[in-house]
Parts: C-alpha cells; structure tokens; sequence
C-alpha cells in the first residue's frame, strides 16, 4: 500500500548533493523522483529509488542521515482535473496534506503524497476509486 | 577631578598599612561568620591569628566561583538576611546562579566606588548620564546608577533596548555622559550617524565595560562620538562594575585599593608575580559586610602598575585585559560557559550533544548560534518537525543563559572532533 521513501538530509554545504548522487550511482540506484525542500540553512532530499534499504545503508556508511518514510503513490493520469480529485478525496477527510511531488517513470505516472494520516489516507483513495503504487510495482 | 582624594592618592605605606588592618578584620570575620571560610580555613591549620597583616596575604586559600556555587544561595554571606537590602546574581555553569548579597554600608561602598569612577572619567555634578546598563539582577544598571546619583549627576535610567528613543533624549535633554557596555555605545554611535544628529549631541565622556574591548575599539568609538571612553572593570561576585577605571591618561585601569585588595598570581603556580607580568587577578574585598571574599580568583588575566600616575592618584593599576583563564565567554555582557549549552542539550536529549558556538559581532550586538548535530532517530523528513526541534532547542538553551541564540541543525558527526575532545567555540567578534 505504502512506498518507502528515502529522505536525506541536508546541510547547505558545498558538494553534498554530489556526493549523495554519486553513492546511489555506484550502488546502482535509480532515482525515479525526487523533491528538494530547502530552508535557509538545511534541505531536505526525499526520493522514491529502486533499492530503498541499499541506498539507505550506502548514504549512512557515508555519513549522511537517511531515513525511509512510508509516503503513497497514487496513480494519476495525465490529464485534467486528475489531482483535484486526489485533493478532494484527502480534503474531504479533513487529512493534510504534509508534502507531494510527481512521478514519471516510464508509463507510470504519479503523485507522491505525505499526509498526516498514512493509513486513513490511503484508505480514502482507494475508497475513493484511485489505486495505489507499491513499491515492488514501481520499482519493478 | 578626584572624587575621594584623602583614599586616591594616599601615600603607598599608608594605604598598605590600611589595607593590612582591614584584611586582619576581614579574615576575623569570615572565619567567624562564614562556615565554609572556617571549616577552608581549619582544613589548612590557619587560625585568624595567623593573618598579622598583608605580608600573610599568601597563607590564605583562593575562593573560587565554585565555592560561591557549592553554598548557593546565601551560604558564603557573612551577616543575618536581616541586613542584606539588595542581591544580584550572574548566570553560572550548571544553570545556578552565582548570588551575591549587600547589606547597605555595602550598596554606600559600591556608589562611592562608581562615584569615584565617573569622577575619573571627567565627569560631575552638573552632567546629565544616561544609565544604559541593563537593570536587573546584573549589576550594571543598579549599580551606575547609584554610583552616578551618589556624585550627584542627573541619572536617566535608560536600561537597554530601544536605542532611538535614548538618542532622542539623549540629544533633548542634552545628556553628557553614558554607562553601558562598549558594544553597545558603539551600536549607539553607529545609529546616531545613520539619523544624522551627530551635531545635536553634547556627549562628552563615556564609562565601558562587562565586556572585553580593544584600544582600537576605543579609538573608533572617541572618533565617531567625539568623546572620551573609559573602561570601568566589576564583577557581581567582587562588587559589580566600579572596582577599577582608567583615569584620561589611560595607563591602565586605578583599583580602589582600600576596598579591593589585588593581586596578580602566575596561570600555573599560583604565585605573585612582578609588577608588568600577566597573571590573573585575585581580589580580597577588604571591607564588604554582605558577602566577603578571601582571595578570590576572577579568571581574568592582566598585569598590575605601581608606578606614579600623571593623574595623582596612588592607586594601583591594572592593565587592560588579555582574556580568561577559563573557558567563560561574555556576549552582550552575559557570562556564558559552554558547558551550559552542553548541559541544555543533554538534558532535553535528541541530540548527541556535540555543538559548536558560533559567536559573531554583527552591527555591534553579539550574536550567538550554537550548531546541534541531531541524532539519527530524531530527524524527520518533514521541515516544520525540523524547525520545530529547532526551537525547541533554541528555548531549552535561552533559558540555561538567559541569552537569545540561535539554533542551527547540522548533520550527525559532521562537527569537527580533534583528538576526541570537540572544538565548542568559535568567536568570531572583531573587538576592534
């Protein structure tokens, strides 16, 4: 139901984003999305990645906190009106929204989405009639 | 002007013959009042009696701010509360103050002491000061201000804090003289450029001090207010500000001898050293009532002058200082030790109490940011749960020194350890 998703932080430092691209690139991550958050001092990387458990250890041996976050992937086409009905659902629920980012990987196409109930959440789009990625799906 | 000549510029045997008396009396009374005194004083095999005169001064053990910690609150004073009329307290280590009574012969000694300060500074009875010291449980405000109405000047009480109204009045009441940390004046100079009313003030002399500044800084301040700038050295435990300043020719800072007894021990030995030698400054409050100090060793390092003074006066002097011999910052006149902020983070957990303090001078005001590395289990991937951990931080901190600060997350391990011991400070303030 869940896809695991790699969040890394990240100090505004000079090369830490090189270096996080190139452990996952010598593990043979791919990186099917990926959102940066940033605040004047610190972002954040989150990134939905082939091997989630292996780039998670890889960046941690590296010295870099990673951590995995449980985040849906919900399936949306390619055409109008198609996240409004993913927000009417969440909304409808009285569920927040924390963060989201799109996926497009190949034919699947995606929003990911963090809410502030995970599991009433996913509950709600599905009932709602959307379908949900997993993570052997996407990362298939 | 010297505001207490008969004591300023008494002749050298004279004044150690007096200082000679009162310490005999001093050690009399806290042996005889003070627990911890004679139980230090026991422990060593010295009786009262053994204290003949300043040639003893040696036989006598250092009181440390440890010791004002371990008897936290009142029990180093040497009199019933019944007489103590005021206390201060200053910030300590582990989040204790350090706490000092008056009784109200004590508060006369202190106003006397500034009296003389601000006298020394060229100013008098017929000046307008404006007391820009925080008012409080720091001495500073209370303290100038009793020192500066005891001459007889026109005290404003400004305390700190909104810097355009104190020029407004500044400039209105046509104020000549001000009381507040060098820092600061200078945030004052610089603001009184930016309105434009350079020309509208009368300022003529200022008294600086609760934190360490340069003779460039000095220089820079006299040039941008056309005033003379003196240093007024204190601390709560000895008294407050006003135990030392420096006189127009500034050849280092007149201790008021006849009531606080200098001396300068080596960093190591703990023996006197020459006159000219850097050591750090150990002071015996010859005649406090409240909360009477043996030896007391005030982590501040500088060396001491005997020689004659063009200004007449006889006092000794002290030079301006070089440091601390302990790890103790001041920002913005708050004493810090870095093992509170370590004792802050531990106790609120979270974090792996590695952090680097990051202390700046950014227009003339103190900064400080402490950079927290967080441990692995309580990072989130959401940024207001990060902000928030940051202030909460932040609050945990600010109220373990009673300092605005900033808090800055950082990743695990990446603050820098040499040889298994953290570097915890970086100051990057230009005194100058």
């Amino acid at each position: 139901m869940f896809v695991k998703q790699l969040s890394v932080f990240m100090e505004n430092r000079e090369g830490r984003l090189e270096k996080a691209t190139e452990i996952l690139k010598e593990q043979g991550i791919n990186i099917m999305a990926l959102s940066m958050a940033d605040t004047m001092e610190y972002g954040m990387l989150r990134m939905v990645v082939s091997d989630p458990e292996l780039a998670r250890s890889a960046l941690r041996e590296s010295g870099f906190s990673a951590m995995l976050t449980d985040v849906l992937a919900v399936r949306l086409e390619d055409q109008v009106g198609e996240l409004h009905s993913l927000t009417l659902i969440l909304c409808a629920k009285g569920l927040n929204i924390e963060y989201m980012y799109s996926l497009v990987s190949g034919e699947r196409k995606a929003i990911i989405v963090k809410a502030s109930d995970a599991e009433a959440a996913a509950t709600a789009v599905l009932e709602g009639g959307l379908q949900l990625y997993g993570n052997e799906e996407l990362c298939g | 002007m010297i505001w207490n000549e008969t004591k300023e510029c008494m002749g050298r045997d004279e004044m150690q013959a007096l200082q000679g008396a009162r310490l005999v009396k001093l050690v009399d009374r806290v042996y005889h009042n003070v627990e911890y005194y004679r139980k230090k004083m026991q422990a060593i095999g010295l009786e009262p009696g053994d204290i003949r005169g300043l040639e003893d001064l040696t036989k006598l053990p250092f009181t440390t701010k440890d010791d004002l910690r371990d008897t936290y609150p009142f029990g180093m004073f040497a009199v019933p509360n019944s007489q103590i009329v005021r206390i201060h307290a200053s910030s300590g280590t582990t989040g204790k103050a350090t706490v000092v009574g008056y009784t109200r012969r004590d508060i006369d000694v202190w106003s006397e002491c500034v009296a003389r300060c601000i006298t020394m500074a060229g100013l008098g009875r017929e000046d307008i000061i404006q007391v820009a010291y925080g008012y409080g449980l720091f001495t500073g405000g209370l303290g100038g201000h009793y020192g500066a109405e005891k001459m007889g000047a026109t005290v404003v009480p400004m305390s700190t804090g909104n810097t355009k109204k104190l020029i407004t009045m500044m400039i209105d009441f046509g104020v000549t003289g001000i009381l507040c940390t060098p820092s600061y004046l200078m945030h004052i100079a610089e603001t009184i450029e930016e309105m434009g009313v350079r020309d509208k003030i009368k300022l003529k002399a200022s008294l600086n001090g609760a934190e360490p500044w340069t003779e460039k800084m000095r220089d820079k301040i006299e040039e941008k207010l056309g005033i003379h700038a003196h240093d007024i050295y204190g601390l709560s435990e000895i008294m407050g500000p006003g135990v030392a300043t420096d006189c127009r020719f500034h050849r280092g800072l007149h201790v008021h001898e006849d009531h606080f007894l200098p001396e300068i021990v080596d960093r190591e030995t703990f023996q006197p050293v020459a006159d000219g030698v850097t050591g750090e400054l150990v002071i015996s409050t010859l005649t406090k009532e409240g909360i009477p100090l043996i030896r007391y060793r005030t982590k501040d390092l500088t060396s001491m002058d005997h020689s004659p003074c063009e200004c007449g006066r006889t006092t000794a002097r002290i030079a301006r200082f070089t440091g601390r011999s302990d790890d103790m910052l001041i920002i913005r006149g708050v004493n810090v030790f870095p093992s509170q902020i370590e004792a802050a983070l531990l106790e609120m957990g979270g974090t792996t109490a590695h952090y680097l303090m990051i202390v700046d001078r950014v227009n003339n005001l103190d900064t400080l940011e402490v950079q927290v590395e967080v441990e692995e289990h309580f990072f989130s991937d959401e940024i207001r749960a990060l902000e928030n951990l940051a202030r909460k931080i932040e609050h945990v901190i600010q109220q373990a020194i009673g300092l605005a600060v900033k808090v800055k997350l950082v990743e695990p391990k990446s603050l820098e350890r040499s040889m298994g011991k953290s570097v915890h400070v970086i100051d990057r303030r230009k005194m100058d």
